[in-house]
């Protein structure tokens, strides 16, 4: 369907005619017999991979399905964080190639992601944190990342609310990087699906895929409960059900599904303008523009798929929290929630071609996916086009067999 | 919350008390097994949509470690048993069987 910009003089245009002119954003297309390429999942990662498939490569036969709503996953779940200050090269490259991105999706898309580059803070709150967060500081600059080692005083003063002193976890210093920072969550996702739905493209919601179809190790199509879709190529972009995916298509995957929770307090006055994250006591929080404070912390530590996690958890992080921000003691939690998040063993994602030919896989984002989706869309719409790219190349299923590890778990701690 | 009942020490404990200790009856390789029999055994974890067995440990408890039968779709667990097993017990397949007529079994 045809994109109506949006801009200044098409508000004043609309404030003349009581706003009744404006149009649905994207299409509700039913499923066609088949298409060049198939998406399976409608977040951010996988709205991503279709719209740069069609921008960067001319293919615009694509459908993007989803078993439930547009973004409704892990898209809008997650606490909107967006840095790339990652220790290792690879990883360094795709998420400060997301970062770069959303620095113009906003003019991009058309559509107002709201993206914030704030600034962001890792705190250093023991030695061995001082030292694991320096070596990121020297690799960063290394890879062409800025970010810095700030002391506590000017940490004090970039957040007034903060409590330097401990007792048991003083701020010892922290990671700074000052393009870091947060965007609107569903507005990614519905800026994608808009302009994926103007080239053309079919977004296709509440039609999950019950089954696989391929012939001779090559996928041919996709069985789904609005009935068989063929395909030529096809794009595995589920993040917490990769699992049980991979399995309808006759590989496994090194993932395991666990409980990611994340709340917001009830709206105050702006009182923290960057995001802080505190990675000794698992716990990271931000101020929302509607004045939330939006706090997330650890995974619960046993398999899960059912988008509600611990209680335990959440008072762990909370606690953990007041320590470092005594004025939040005080406040309510508005709401709390949970979301499905992909595990692998070096907490590195999966972007990969598989054992079925024409069947690749973006998975394994773990708890950060959010600040990668421009990236990852990016480079999995160069590995679907053209079979490698730059970005994915380390980043294959296969590289815990050879032992090529993306190790950012000890980088990244749990907020990651 | 999740409550699981010790097998050893027969305290019914809810998860602060406990430690997730991922796949139960991992078939382990050593020297000469193929890449594949590795990679399998160190990385490929089950990770189903329903039934799954797992490793437990009653950490601020008896401190020992047993193996639970779990949903990890409804968080239902249909029971504890002993972890020095090869497989889940046959009564406790049955009454997993008898509750997810769909299940395929262990394997």
């Amino acid at each position: 369907m045809a994109m109506r910009r949006y801009s200044a003089f098409a508000i004043a245009k609309e404030a003349m005619s009581y706003h009744l002119g404006w149009e649905r954003a994207w299409g509700s297309p039913a499923p066609k017999k088949k298409y060049d390429v198939i998406i399976v999942g409608a977040g951010g990662h996988g709205l991503a991979t279709a719209y740069y498939l069609g921008k960067n490569y001319g293919i615009t036969n694509v459908a993007i399905i989803e078993k439930g709503w547009l973004g409704g996953g892990n898209t809008g779940r997650n606490t909107t964080i967006i840095r790339s200050n990652y220790l290792q090269d690879p990883s360094a490259a795709i998420y400060e190639k997301a970062r770069s991105l959303y620095e113009t999706m906003s003019q991009d898309l058309n559509y107002n992601v709201m993206f914030s580059p704030r600034g962001l803070l890792m705190l250093g709150q023991t030695e061995h944190e001082v030292r694991g967060y320096k070596r990121t500081v020297y690799a960063n600059n290394l890879q062409g990342v800025a970010t810095e080692w700030i002391s506590p005083a000017k940490v004090k003063e970039l957040v007034p609310i903060i409590n330097i002193d401990g007792p048991r976890y003083p701020v010892l210093g922290a990671l700074y990087q000052a393009r870091g920072g947060t965007a609107r969550h569903d507005a990614v996702a519905w800026g994608y699906a808009r302009a994926c739905s103007a080239m053309g493209m079919d977004v296709i919601q509440q039609c999950e895929v019950t089954g696989v179809r391929t012939q001779g190790g090559k996928v041919v199509g996709v069985d789904t409960t609005k009935g068989a879709i063929d395909c030529d190529k096809l794009g595995m972009v589920v993040a917490g059900h990769a699992s049980v995916l991979a399995e309808q298509a006759g590989f496994r995957l090194p993932i395991e599904s666990l409980a990611l929770q994340a709340m917001v307090s009830e709206p105050i006055k702006p009182c923290m303008d960057v995001v802080v994250m505190a990675n000794t006591v698992h716990g990271y929080m931000s101020q929302s523009d509607k004045g939330e404070m939006v706090i997330g912390g650890g995974t619960d530590g046993y398999n899960n798929y059912t988008q509600r996690g611990s209680f335990h958890h959440i008072e762990e992080t909370v606690r953990a929290l007041i320590e470092t921000f005594p004025m939040i003691s005080r406040l309510k939690q508005l709401r709390q929630w949970g979301g499905i998040v992909d595990m692998t063993g070096d907490r590195s994602p999966i972007l990969s071609k598989t054992p079925v030919e024409g069947i690749f896989v973006n998975c394994g984002w773990g708890t950060g996916g959010f600040k990668a989706i421009p990236g990852s869309g990016w480079a999995m719409a160069e590995l679907m086009a053209r079979g490698h790219s730059p970005l994915t190349e380390e980043f294959s299923m296969y590289r815990f067999r050879e032992g090529k590890f993306i190790d950012e778990s000890v980088a990244a701690g749990v907020a990651h | 919350m999740l409550t699981l009942e010790c097998p050893y020490c027969g305290v019914k404990a809810e998860e602060t008390e406990l430690q997730a200790g991922g796949e139960a009856h991992l078939k382990r390789y050593g020297p000469g097994s193929s890449d594949d029999e590795f990679e399998s055994y160190l990385f490929m974890r089950k990770n189903p949509k329903g039934v799954h067995f797992e490793r437990w440990r009653h950490a601020y408890g008896c401190g020992k470690w047993f193996l639970a039968a779990r949903c990890t779709a409804t968080l239902e667990v249909f029971g504890t048993y002993s972890a020095q097993t090869k497989e889940p017990p046959a009564d406790l397949q049955a009454k997993i069987k008898a509750k997810r007529p769909n299940w395929e079994g262990y394997k």
